[in-house]
């Protein structure tokens, strides 16, 4: 399936997504990263450290509807793969950003800013893997 | 309470940005890892934009002597390069390309109920919940075995 190169909109969603990040931590002190927020609402330290992440979520969750209030149409959502390969890689995103502390968000915009060799060794790693993945499945075993 | 609104309204900053940007989109984001086949450079924009607003605010911010709403920078102090890091991250990777989603991408768009997003989100969150049941069993052998 192909889509388009949207210089425009990733530019823009881009900053958008770095401007969040620079407000959380002018606000609340804390990193944007989307393994850590969601892995802290099942193990809150205490009721304030669990309020700011729900909040968070809900700020997050109406991003779609605010899509739809913008444009007419909900967020475009293609899943060119299969449903198994869905749920074997929503089993293997939880373990691995569990273990490895971070995602995208976290270790590959937030960390990465902060020069942090932990999130620099960690993003190398998961977007060689990614790349790696998606060359298997697409081009020697769905060839 | 001005607290929770700013909170809220960043939330809802991050979720426009992904929304926006494709990294909630599957279809775009696999692109973007198949230089051999339909590659969309789209998502490079997006990291490389992200990544540069975050480390120049980041400069500004943390300049300060603490943030507007809590005591002090909660910084991940952690430096050094474990088995951990390694293989979650390789881990997560391979996650990542077989589903197009990564956690960032997916939690704006849960609120659409769509079913493959819901399936997505229930396996990771059972992803979430094993490897803490691992970590925490792996942690306890150690401490019995030392």
């Amino acid at each position: 399936m192909m889509t388009g190169f949207t210089p425009l909109a990733a530019t823009a969603g881009g900053a958008l997504i770095g401007l969040a990040s620079v407000l959380l931590m002018a606000t609340l002190g804390r990193v944007m990263g989307a393994t850590g927020i969601l892995a802290g609402v099942f193990a809150p330290s205490g009721p304030r450290d669990l309020d700011w992440r729900l909040a968070l979520l809900a700020g997050m969750m109406t991003a779609p509807f605010l899509w739809l209030a913008a444009t007419g149409a909900m967020p475009v959502i293609d899943v060119p793969v299969s449903r198994a390969s869905m749920v074997i890689g929503g089993l293997l995103v939880g373990i691995g950003v569990t273990f490895g502390s971070g995602c995208t968000s976290g270790h590959g915009v937030c960390g990465m800013a902060r020069l942090s060799p932990r999130s620099i060794t960690a993003t190398a790693i998961f977007m060689a893997f990614t790349a790696l993945t998606v060359f298997v499945t697409r081009h020697l075993i769905g060839a | 309470m001005t607290r929770l609104i700013a909170t809220y309204a960043i939330g809802l900053i991050f979720g426009a940005g992904i929304v926006l940007s494709g990294m909630a989109n599957p279809a775009k984001v696999l692109n973007f890892f198949d230089f051999a086949g339909t590659w969309d450079p789209s998502l490079l924009l997006v990291m490389v934009t992200a990544l540069a607003v975050t480390f120049a605010g980041y400069r500004l911010v943390l300049r300060r002597p603490g943030p507007m709403f809590e005591t002090g920078f909660a910084l991940p102090s952690g430096t050094r390069i474990d088995r951990p890091l390694v293989l979650g991250s390789a881990t997560f990777g391979v996650g990542w390309g077989l589903s197009g989603f990564c956690p960032g991408g997916l939690l704006p768009v849960i609120s659409t109920f769509r079913g493959e997003v819901l399936w997505f989100t229930a396996a990771m969150l059972a992803g979430i919940a094993i490897a803490r049941l691992a970590r925490r069993s792996l942690t306890l052998g150690l401490a019995q075995a030392t």
